[in-house]
């Protein structure tokens, strides 16, 4: 068999958790491909690479937006955060927090979206009615909870942070 | 799956990215949010040689609203219109059908024009661009020209936009003050595709009905306009039976079935949110008339 023609490769460098990050990858690499592959971010988690599971969400400048459903090279001029940006294990965020205390996961698949989704949420809407934090996770899909426990820990995250602050 | 490969073209004016689809033409697509065409490429149902992203364009991200219209610009997102105060305040139908298109991530990326470009019968703002009669602004290496929405769709995803042609804005027109909207629809998860949907206009003067529009989302082939103003006429929006418009919602429906529901329940569930929407306009078209009169 011939050799596949070399694609072009491309200097992407993208802010991310505020570091900027560089890689050589092609046009067609997804921003959810660069994080995972070429930079080894592998929180963020890839599920239906259509937009519809919600589970590799990040926040692009502060907004969540879908990371299979963006470029890498579209990424440029942008601040992208990801679940490695919003806490560790010694120093968790309010969401990550309030996810652990009200066993908010199981296997934890879906969860990395569902943090970046609920913290971006949060800073729009401090202060969230059980209907409305229902309302805030519909866009994200976890296959182990029943969701009962995810909004549960919208709550308390917003608790959380009303007492952080 | 991931996308086939691409070129990838940035260009920063509309000039230059008009230049570069007129060069490659059909193996081009012009790239705005992704939030459709992406899926369509990691999917592999397409695999375009070059995407014209337009996201570094200057001068595509103004929402502006006059007397007539509500202009939006190509690289205005979804979640920028909805949240945009003066277009609501212009053309309250905008925010009321905008909160139904997907979910919050993926309005923060698609465009309002990039929906509108890829026609979907299923998308909520087709819908909107032919209740309000607007028109889409095209430029293509002849110029500029200006397309009305029913010259604009011509079939499921198809459109009347040349391949070396970009959608720079579209224009929805403000409807007379006296003009009630009103916007529903039913999906199976909030920010899904619709099962149905319904958008309407009612206009109601001296207490008596004369106009009533409807544009629909989900059931039809191509986004449309029926008028059923000739079955409610006259009449006194109180007890109005919204019914009589039945015969007129049936034919310009086209539903198909699929796992979600069959052509008969879209039917029925179209023409009862048809109902509803209808209701609801003629009370906003009340309410706006008294408002207008008291201020
Ligand atoms: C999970 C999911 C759920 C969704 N649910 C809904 C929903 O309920 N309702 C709904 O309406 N939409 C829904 N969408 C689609 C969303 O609204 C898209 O944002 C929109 O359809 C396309 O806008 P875009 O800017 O992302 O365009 P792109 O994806 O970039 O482009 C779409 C098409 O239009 C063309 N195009 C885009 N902009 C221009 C332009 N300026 N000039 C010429 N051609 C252009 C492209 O070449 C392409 O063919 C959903 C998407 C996803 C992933
Ligand atoms: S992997 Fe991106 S939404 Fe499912
Ligand atoms: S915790 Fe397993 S998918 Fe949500």
């Amino acid at each position: 068999m011939s050799e596949p023609v070399p694609e072009e490769l491309l200097d992407v460098t993208v802010t991310v958790n505020d570091v900027p990050r560089h890689a050589r990858v092609p046009a067609r690499r997804l921003l959810s491909d660069f994080l995972r592959h070429d930079l080894g971010l592998t929180g963020t988690h890839v599920g239906c690479e259509h937009g519809v599971c919600g589970a590799c969400t990040v926040l692009v400048d502060g907004a969540p937006v879908r990371a299979c459903l963006m470029f890498a090279v579209s990424a440029q001029a942008h601040a992208v955060t990801t679940i490695e940006g919003l806490g560790t294990i010694d120093a968790m965020g309010p969401v990550q927090q309030a996810f652990t205390e009200c066993h908010g996961l199981q296997c934890g698949f879906c969860t990395p979206g569902f943090v970046t989704t609920i913290t971006a949420y949060l800073e729009e809407n401090p202060d969230p009615t059980q209907d409305e934090a229902r309302e805030a996770i519909s866009g994200n899909l976890c296959r182990c909870t029943g969701y009962q426990n995810i909004v549960k820990s919208v709550l308390r995250a917003a608790e959380i942070k009303a007492a952080g602050s | 799956m991931k996308p086939a490969p691409f070129v990838h073209h940035a260009p920063r004016t509309v000039e230059e990215a008009v230049a570069v689809l007129g060069r490659v033409g059909h193996d081009g697509k012009v790239l705005a949010g992704g939030q459709s065409l992406i899926p369509i490429l990691n999917m592999r149902l397409a695999s375009p040689a070059h995407l014209v992203d337009i996201n570094r364009v200057t001068g595509l991200d103004a929402v502006t609203v006059t007397d007539e219209v509500v202009r939006v610009g190509a690289l205005v997102r979804h979640a920028g219109l909805e949240a945009h105060e003066g277009a609501y305040a212009a053309s309250p139908l905008l925010r009321r059908a905008l909160r139904h298109v997907a979910h919050p991530a993926i309005r923060n990326r698609g465009t309002t024009v990039g929906s509108i470009a890829h026609a979907d019968a299923a998308g909520e703002m087709p819908a909107i661009l032919a209740l309000t009669g607007g028109v889409v602004e095209a430029v293509g290496p002849a110029g500029a020209r200006e397309i009305p929405w029913h010259d604009f769709f011509l079939g499921a995803l198809e459109t009347s936009l040349e391949p070396d042609e970009l959608a720079v804005a579209v224009r929805f027109p403000r409807l007379p003050a006296a003009t009630g909207t009103a916007f529903a629809e039913r999906a199976r998860r909030h920010g899904d595709y619709a099962i149905a949907g319904a958008a309407a206009s009612v206009a109601v003067a001296d207490g008596v009905v004369t106009s009533a529009r409807l544009s629909f989302v989900s059931v039809t082939e191509v986004p449309g306009v029926v008028d059923v103003t000739e079955a409610v006429q006259g009449q006194s929006p109180e007890g109005i039976d919204w019914s009589l418009c039945d015969d007129l919602i049936r034919d310009h429906l086209s539903p198909e079935a699929d796992i979600h529901a069959t052509a008969e329940y879209r039917t029925m569930l179209a023409t009862r949110l048809a109902h509803l929407t209808l209701a609801e306009a003629a009370s906003d078209s009340i309410a706006s008339s008294a408002g207008g009169s008291a201020a």
